[in-house]
């Protein structure tokens, strides 16, 4: 009877770590097979030459490029905003907040990190709609208005994640700053900051991946499928993800379905990237941790 | 000072979402519409707005995928600790890691091209857009953070066990599901709550995988609508200022959701922090 179980377990064990792994790799391979083929400079520029197309010469349309500085400038313009808050909030938190403030000021960090992008976005969408009933008639969804949006959701994360640098150093190196005399902020931007550097890094990298892959945000702030490259911090925009989407739902032809897998892996790749650094980040600090 | 003045901000902007999602829901109270919310129809064309089969939509969803992605989760986390091979545990969890950072929108695309034909053609049922594809995605998705939330309980129980029940010729199994699992109850109990947490707040696995017509599914191979995607669909379809309304009523009550699941979770996360200073 306990030899069955046993066994039960251990069979359910390995069927849910093998459907796991065959899941991703289907997904995988599903993406590279169909999607590599249309990677290219075709797939980026459309017809106009690269240099043509980055230099701003001839506009491209039907091509990843608008999508491509859309995205970059929205994750440029969400991490302007939310790296420095962040930052500040989490050295706050770990180093100067007393108790009970503390407690207060966690609780509403963890709020705000459970908040569906999607009310993120319904958000920057009331606040448009209260602009134009009160000071501004014409204010229009932007580039603008979804960085913001996009600020709001990757500030728990940063702030989760300098706060847990900080609080991950050991006592050593809290000592250091008091025992030369110190004053708490001073120890704080001399020793404690530079000794947690990396992890707060990988804390940046790691929200910049994640403003890059949301979508449910920019979809109610601005973006369109055909805007071609952002004009503005008030303009509309593309954006990769919400290109994906939109040729899912809308294409014409096979070539665009095609275009949309390479899409989709393009987008894979640039989230891998830095999921995969902020990773890296990571294991060398638990590294550098055991050699001590 | 300024310090503390960003940390007060960043504070500040939940309370400010709470505000404005009132702030655009209390028309609806005051013109006597709020009754009309809750109905069980959507028919913006005749004047009913009912977005009860939204949040049936949005219940059967979330639940149904931690359903399915609970017990593959802890598999994969009894695989981890101890039923599969030692050299496997650190590739399988760089698995589950790397899964976080697959963007929702390319799990979506892929189910759209690969599962729902799948499903179309064996069960010849439908557009194949249905409950069913929609949930076997989102547990894709909950999975990661079900597993590493487990996992991480886990690391702090099996070390200091698996000594002493080797010595004691337990087997693996026994001392995993009988001592390792209970004592990482709260963690278990967590990490379902999470999952479903997580499950409410997708909004593009639901957009684009379950069909979205506004009705109460009869079976697995119904279409269903969730609030998550009733909100998209709605603002990029409409512009009336009456299903403006319903459609922060919707936001309102998806914030709310969250923000209970929150709250239980560092309930739950405080009483251990208990027990361990008492322990």
């Amino acid at each position: 009877m306990r030899k069955r179980f046993d066994l039960l377990i251990y069979s359910w064990a390995w069927i849910s770590t093998f459907a796991v792994f065959l899941t991703v790799s289907c997904l995988l391979w599903f993406l590279l097979s169909r999607g590599l083929p249309t990677i290219g400079k075709e797939l980026f520029f459309g017809d106009a030459s690269a240099w043509e197309a980055i230099s701003g010469q001839v506009r491209v349309w039907d091509a990843l490029w608008p999508a491509c500085v859309g995205t970059l400038s929205l994750v440029f313009l969400a991490a302007l905003m939310a790296v420095p808050l962040g930052v500040a909030s989490g050295i706050y938190l770990a180093c100067f907040a007393t108790t009970p403030f503390k407690r207060i000021l966690s609780l509403s960090v963890e709020l705000l990190a459970g908040t569906p992008s999607i009310v993120m976005g319904l958000f920057g969408f009331a606040l448009i709609l209260f602009l134009r009933n009160t000071f501004f008639p014409d204010a229009n969804t932007s580039l603008l208005l979804a960085a913001s949006c996009l600020a709001l959701l990757i500030l728990p994360y940063l702030i989760f994640t300098t706060q847990a640098a900080l609080e991950s150093l050991s006592d050593e190196y809290r000592l250091i700053g008091p025992s030369l005399g110190l004053s708490q902020l001073q120890t704080v931007f001399h020793t404690l900051l530079p000794a947690s550097g990396r992890g707060i890094l990988g804390g940046v990298i790691l929200s910049l991946g994640r403003a890059a892959e949301d979508t449910a945000v920019i979809m109610l702030t601005g973006v369109i499928a055909n805007a071609g490259l952002p004009h503005g911090l008030l303009g509309k925009f593309e954006a990769l993800p919400f290109r994906i989407f939109y040729l899912a739902a809308e294409y014409q032809n096979p070539a665009e379905l095609n275009s949309a897998y390479s899409t989709a892996l393009v987008l894979l790749c640039l989230t891998g990237i830095l999921y995969g650094s902020a990773l890296a980040l990571h294991k060398t600090l638990e590294w550098q941790w055991n050699q001590h | 000072m300024l310090l503390q003045g960003a940390a007060i901000f960043s504070a500040l902007i939940v309370l400010a979402l709470f505000g404005f999602l009132v702030y655009f829901t209390l028309p609806l109270f005051s013109e006597g519409q709020f009754m009309e919310l809750f109905s069980w129809h959507w028919r913006p064309f005749h004047g009913e707005f009912g977005i009860l089969p939204m949040i049936a939509g949005t219940v059967l969803l979330a639940i149904s995928a931690v359903l399915i992605a609970y017990p593959v989760g802890l598999g994969i986390c009894l695989f981890i600790h101890g039923l599969g091979p030692t050299w496997l545990a650190r590739p399988v969890l760089f698995l589950v890691h790397g899964m976080t950072g697959v963007p929702t929108v390319v799990y979506g695309f892929v189910a759209v091209f690969f599962l729902v034909p799948l499903l179309r053609t064996h069960f010849a049922h439908g557009t194949g857009f249905s409950l069913l594809a929609a949930s076997l995605t989102l547990s894709i998705l909950v999975l990661p953070t079900i597993v590493l939330l487990i996992n991480t309980q886990l690391q702090q129980i099996v070390p200091t066990l698996r000594m002493t029940t080797e010595a004691l010729g337990i087997s693996r199994v026994h001392e995993l599901t009988r001592i390792s699992l209970p004592t990482a109850s709260y963690g278990l109990l967590a990490a379902a709550i999470l999952g479903f947490g997580r499950a409410v707040g997708d909004t593009l696995i639901a957009l684009m995988v379950a069909g979205n017509a506004a009705q109460i599914p009869g079976s697995a191979f119904d279409s269903i609508r969730t609030l998550t995607a009733h909100i998209a669909l709605v603002v990029a379809t409409d512009s009336q200022s009456t299903i403006y309304h319903s459609l922060f009523a919707a936001g309102l009550i998806l914030f709310m959701t969250t923000t209970s699941v929150n709250l239980l979770l560092h309930q739950i996360k405080r009483r251990v922090y208990r027990e361990e200073q008492s322990a």
